[in-house]
């Protein structure tokens, strides 16, 4: 009798099956692998820990906590939501990768060892690839190797640092780590670079919004909350975090606010509520891990609704920049109303879920008086309802009206934005549920008379900024452009690097062709040929001035002995003649 | 030849009626926080309609900051990396 199965098998083997299924019952198929695989973890108690051992090592490739068990129930609910969202695509292709990436995730969650742990992150990784590549164009194909480039290296930072904290500390268990030697350093960045970290962030700005349209939406749910979980597993209370996530969360506003590929300004705002997580994993008490924990619980899935609304808004319409669109609340009247209960959750409206969760990430930081800190806070707080709260529904579904006269999405994609919408106002309406699964206990309140008004008057007064300055003509016309970011570094510094590295290295190749091949061999042949004869001319010049040559007969002779030498006809070997003289060395010495 | 229909917001009195809407939860939002018993961890928390003027603020001097600031720095044409 099989008590348990860990999800990331049931995923993944799972996965593999799908290509050979058609129909409903393949439908049927996978939606049923996350709800087996969630049946299966409701069975299993905290403190579970499967053993192993392994060429000297005691893995724990699955182990149960509560911290692991938060992000595991997530991921079973948007793999759910993703499957049924993308059901209506005849992409298997898609389909597989969707799994796979799903299971890696869920795979690095319940990893109790580091090997395990790497195993699953750099599947992770191969298998997003195919969700931005199976867009199939040639745009996706660049976004993708970029981004498998920038995995690439973030992956072999993390690598060089687990080995060396594993030949460290003599053990492979995952647990706090804690910055303290350049080994832990490395497992930081490499962690941080999944994360979206300031200037390691632009592979997710580059290449989700490249990716297919069910694609975005596993993407935008596993890779940074993975990173997410694993900093919060492995570097709770680790102060650059509070400065690190407090970055992440102003920086990209303002890119969202200038920017006209929607899903792009999705994609920044992404990394501005990661940033949220980051500063409570920084500050790292209970309540604030708790608020890391909660916000990322939230934010995959209201993030993923509106990736779902521009998603179906892209399937409908084939556009996706902000200068193409609007007025497509007359033709998709759902997908509008779903956007905007997404687009309400970001924003942290009271009833929906971002505000019970990103109030605990505030309430921390103000707990530990910093000031700075909780004002950056705040003030992101302000610009993603101006980005993501108005600017994603606004210039999709009202705005000008660009003419298009669709059909509303599939039924498909509906079910699944009704699925997330309806999370996203239950855990907001009755957050004892969310607070219920958390890793510590909670006594956070967020509704408050006063928290509750002072929300929506930042929330208000920031639509009252936004319509007075739509209004005057203030606010920026979005213009058909890109804007620079950080993947400049590598998308001009990489060709310029190439040609650099082109010049100085072909440079010496030829160098070395005409040194070697041209001089060196030349020479080398020129002397085997004529350098014997000269050698012997040496010897035979006094001999035939002491036995009395003429000129025009030692000219001749010269020729003649040369002619001899170099055609190998001497009357005496040169081996022999060498002999006589080595002979004759050590006769006179 | 058949007219569209008609929507909610092609009628310019609907968009006036959610911007009085809009000005009216403002007043209203506002006028209750003499009522509301604060819990504050910062000074500035008391000042009255601090968080209505700090998203104001903050709001426009994100735009401002993004449209004459950063967008000349980093706008390029769309083939700028072909």
């Amino acid at each position: 009798m099989i008590e348990f199965i860990p999800p990331a098998f049931i995923f993944i083997l799972g996965a593999l099956a799908v290509p050979l299924l058609r129909g409903r019952f393949k439908s049927a198929y996978m939606m049923a692998l996350p709800v087996v695989s969630f049946l299966f973890l409701l069975s299993t108690q905290v403190g579970t820990a499967w053993e192993v051992h392994f060429l000297g090592f005691d893995l724990v490739p699955f182990k149960v906590d509560r911290l692991s068990l938060v992000f595991g129930y997530i991921f079973h609910l948007i793999s759910l939501i993703g499957v049924i969202y993308t059901l209506g695509f005849k992409s298997d292709l898609e389909h597989v990768a969707g799994l796979v990436y799903a299971g890696s995730a869920l795979g690095v969650v319940f990893a109790g060892d580091l090997f395990t742990f790497f195993v699953f992150w750099e599947m992770l990784t191969v298998s997003a690839l195919w969700l931005i590549w199976a867009r199939r164009t040639r745009a996706s194909q660049a976004a993708g190797f970029r981004y498998l480039m920038v995995h690439v290296f973030g992956g072999l930072v993390l690598l060089a640092g687990i080995i060396m904290y594993i030949s460290e500390q003599q053990s492979v268990s995952l647990g706090f780590i804690g910055l303290h030697s350049p080994a832990t350093y490395c497992i930081f960045i490499g962690m941080g670079i999944n994360a979206a970290w300031p200037l390691l962030h632009s592979w997710l700005t580059d290449a989700y919004p490249e990716s297919t349209v069910g694609g975005a939406v596993f993407l935008s749910a596993f890779t940074t909350k993975t990173a997410v979980y694993a900093l919060a597993r492995t570097f709770p209370g680790t102060e650059p975090l509070i400065w690190i996530g407090a970055l992440m969360t102003a920086f990209p506003i303002f890119y969202a606010v200038i920017e006209n590929d929607l899903r792009r300004v999705l994609s920044y705002s992404l990394i501005n509520q990661v940033g949220f997580m980051m500063v409570g994993i920084g500050i790292g008490t209970e309540l604030s891990i708790n608020g890391a924990a909660a916000h990322a619980f939230a934010h995959i899935l209201y993030k993923s609704l509106l990736f779902m609304s521009m998603g179906a808004v892209m399937f409908r319409t084939g556009k996706i920049n902000a200068t193409d669109l609007g007025g497509l609340y007359k033709s998709m009247p759902w997908t509008a109303l779903f956007c905007s209960i997404g687009a309400a959750s970001i924003s942290a409206f009271p009833l929906t879920s971002g505000f019970v969760s990103k109030s605990m990430v505030l309430d921390a930081a103000a707990h530990g008086h910093m000031s700075i800190v909780w004002l950056t806070l705040l003030f992101a707080s302000a610009g993603v309802f101006h980005h993501s709260g108005i600017k994603i529904p606004f210039f999709a579904f009202f705005s000008h009206d660009a003419g298009h006269r669709v059909k509303e999405a599939p039924v498909s994609m509906l079910v699944a934005m009704g699925i997330a919408a309806f999370f996203c106002i239950f855990l907001g309406a009755y957050p004892k549920f969310l607070y219920s699964i958390l890793p510590y206990p909670v006594e956070f309140v967020p509704y408050t008379a006063s928290h509750v008004l002072f929300q929506l008057q930042l929330l208000m007064f920031s639509a009252l900024a936004f319509t007075l300055l739509l209004l005057s003509g203030i606010y920026p016309a979005e213009i058909r452009a890109i804007n620079l970011d950080a993947d400049l570094v590598y998308r001009r510094g990489g060709p310029l690097f190439y040609r650099a590295m082109a010049a100085v290295l072909n440079g010496a190749n030829r160098l070395a062709d005409q040194l070697f091949t041209g001089r060196f061999v030349g020479g080398l042949s020129r002397f085997a040929r004529h350098g014997p004869a000269h050698l012997l001319l040496l010897v035979m010049k006094p001999y035939w001035a002491v036995s009395g040559l003429s000129g025009q007969e030692e000219v001749d002779a010269r020729e003649k002995f040369r002619r001899q030498v170099e055609a190998g006809v001497l009357p005496i070997s040169i081996l022999g003649l060498f002999a006589m003289i080595y002979l004759g060395l050590l006769f006179l010495l | 030849m058949k007219t569209e229909k008609q929507h909610i917001f092609d009628k310019p009195k609907n968009v006036q009626r959610v911007l009085y809407g809009l000005f009216g939860t403002l007043v209203l939002l506002l006028a209750l926080e003499p009522l509301v018993h604060k819990h504050p961890y910062f000074a500035w928390e008391e000042w009255f309609g601090f968080y209505a003027i700090y998203g104001f603020v903050a709001c426009v001097l994100l735009v401002l900051a993004a449209k004459y600031i950063l967008r000349p720095f980093v706008k390029r044409e769309e083939d700028y990396y072909d």
